[in-house]
């Protein structure tokens, strides 16, 4: 399949008055078309970083990040981010429309889509609330359905379940498993979670410590739709094992 | 109740028994300190008892002070005087007459004051180089008290409605301006970044961000804006003015009708807690979604 993402060279440095903090360096990758891409990489790698330039937030210092050819402001993104980053001052459904309102107005149809995604994340009778009435968890589903509300060209992910307990952040990645089944979009998902990228993606990227660079890219062949009982499965913990220990070969930055 | 009860000790029961004694009988300012906050819970559940009480037993002492004393009129009127020569400027018309003119004064002043102080103020908080140039000046500014520089007003503007408003309009500046500029800072840069990767042009990034969450901070200027806005009224007139309730309190200090000039506070009073309470109503009708601000209570 063509890629639809391209990263040729990105080279990151941000301005410290000392020389320059490098944050990336010479990191190239392609992303494909309904791919679920997971970043792993020990903190202060560059992960959120790339995320960063994935969206167009930042321009890389050195190389390219291309989204079908233009540079990747042009791309229309959905971006989560590690906190669930509402506006307080929105209920959960005008929180869910915003992008809709900002790329030009709310319709019938985006209405329609926006109940649609309230009963795909789970918060329905909830389209009232004010984001300070929500846990946690509730917040980062209103989030996600933030980022799939415009049909985004890709679905970008900085850690989302981070600051979850960890019972209710393994519920959200089932959660966010059987959402992306059910809407496969092109996703590239930013987490500490070895078992959590190996259950959901299609492929995994080590970064290096810092200036975080490719030190692995693997495949996850575990057949589709996948399960939340596939984490108990020889395969998964052969593929988690593989990774971890390419993560502990690393050397500390 | 048994169960947990025989877990304790003969020996740990009476520790228990000795630190209650010891934190109930012997610590008095912590008792009085807890009896004052009790004291607070009641009174805010009947305030409106408490305000109407209160209210009555000053207006007692005052009369009771007038009595004794045998003050008169001119140096303390009674209530009863007070209400009496209340509605006579009332009746006459005089009372209304110099409250439009005023309300008119601070109205005026309050929204030019807020509109340049929110414009200046905006621009302050986007650019830094700016804020840097130009905060000297308006600190500076506002170390000049109000009554200093009415004079100079009045001279350049003439003693009719404009000075005043121009009055009011620099008192009500300094406020607004620096809560603008602190509310617009204060908006979470997370929120940016997001509105930032939805493509949001300048003007939807104001509408959609930058004003709702500002508007906290914004509103919390405003109040303080609209009970300065009346002290910068009647500072004017009070220099220099033939109408407004300055004007008025003028008038009955120098005609030794003390009454009036009671009369002429208690409007001015009315006049500043309606701007106040106004300020108010709207908090509660655009912040409906913050916790410190909604009327209902939410689980």
């Amino acid at each position: 399949m063509e890629p639809i993402l391209l990263c040729r060279h990105v080279t990151h440095t941000f301005p410290d008055g000392n020389g320059g903090l490098q944050a990336l360096n010479d990191l190239s990758f392609d992303v494909c078309p309904q791919e679920f891409v997971c970043v792993l990489g020990p903190s202060g790698c560059g992960k959120t970083t790339l995320l960063r330039l994935l969206a167009g937030l930042l321009s890389p210092t050195g190389g390219q990040v291309l989204f079908q050819g233009q540079p990747a402001s042009a791309a229309r993104t959905g971006f989560v981010f590690q906190s669930a980053n509402l506006m307080p001052w929105r209920t959960v459904l005008q929180n869910i429309l915003l992008p809709l309102e900002l790329a030009g107005g709310v319709d019938d149809t985006g209405r329609r889509e926006a109940a649609a995604l309230i009963e795909l994340v789970g918060l329905s009778g909830f389209e009232q609330a004010w984001p300070a009435d929500l846990s946690g968890g509730m917040a980062q589903r209103v989030a996600i359905a933030r980022a799939l509300i415009h049909d985004p060209d890709i679905l970008l992910l900085d850690e989302p379940f981070g600051a979850l307990d960890a019972l209710t952040r393994d519920r959200m990645g089932s959660e966010l498993l059987r959402i992306w089944q059910a809407q496969r979009k092109t996703v590239v998902m930013v987490t500490h979670s070895i078992s959590e990228a190996v259950l959901l993606a299609d492929r995994v990227l080590v970064l290096t410590p810092r200036p975080g660079t490719l030190a692995v890219d693997q495949k996850i062949a575990l057949p589709r739709p996948r399960v939340e009982e596939m984490r108990y499965s020889a395969d998964f913990g052969r593929l988690a094992r593989e990774i971890k220990g390419a993560i502990s070969s690393l050397p500390f930055s | 109740m048994q169960i947990r009860s025989r877990r304790y000790s003969p020996d740990k029961r009476r520790i228990r028994n000795s630190v209650y004694c010891l934190f109930v009988c012997l610590p008095a300012p912590w008792n009085l300190i807890h009896g004052v906050f009790l004291l607070l819970v009641v009174l805010n559940k009947h305030r409106f008892w408490f305000v109407a009480l209160t209210a009555i037993i000053a207006l007692v002492v005052w009369q009771a002070v007038a009595w004794i004393w045998r003050l008169p009129a001119f140096i303390l009127p009674t209530p009863f005087q007070v209400a009496a020569r209340f509605w006579q400027a009332l009746m006459d018309g005089s009372l209304i007459r110099h409250l439009l003119i005023t309300l008119i004064e601070v109205l005026a002043g309050l929204t030019a004051g807020v509109g340049f102080a929110t414009l200046t103020g905006y621009w302050l908080a986007k650019s830094r180089p700016a804020e840097r140039l130009l905060s000297p000046y308006l600190v500076a500014s506002q170390a000049l008290p109000m009554v200093a520089i009415a004079p100079l007003l009045i001279i350049w503007f003439g003693s009719g409605l404009v000075s005043k408003i121009l009055i009011c309009t620099l008192t009500v500046f300094f406020p607004i301006l620096i809560n603008t500029i602190v509310g617009v800072r204060a908006v979470p840069e997370s929120l940016r970044e997001l509105v930032r990767s939805l493509h949001a042009t300048p003007a939807q990034t104001l509408r959609y961000l930058e004003v709702p969450a500002a508007l906290p901070v914004f509103l919390g200027g405003l109040r303080v804006g609209a009970t300065l806005s009346v002290i910068g009224a009647v500072v004017g007139e009070f220099v220099g003015s033939d109408r407004g309730l300055g004007f008025l309190i003028n008038v009955g200090r120098g005609q030794y009708d003390t009454a009036l000039v009671f009369a002429t506070i208690l409007t001015l009073i009315a006049l500043a807690l309606s701007l106040y309470y106004s300020v108010v109503l709207l908090e509660k009708l655009t912040l409906r979604w913050n916790r410190n601000y909604s009327s209902q209570s939410r689980s």
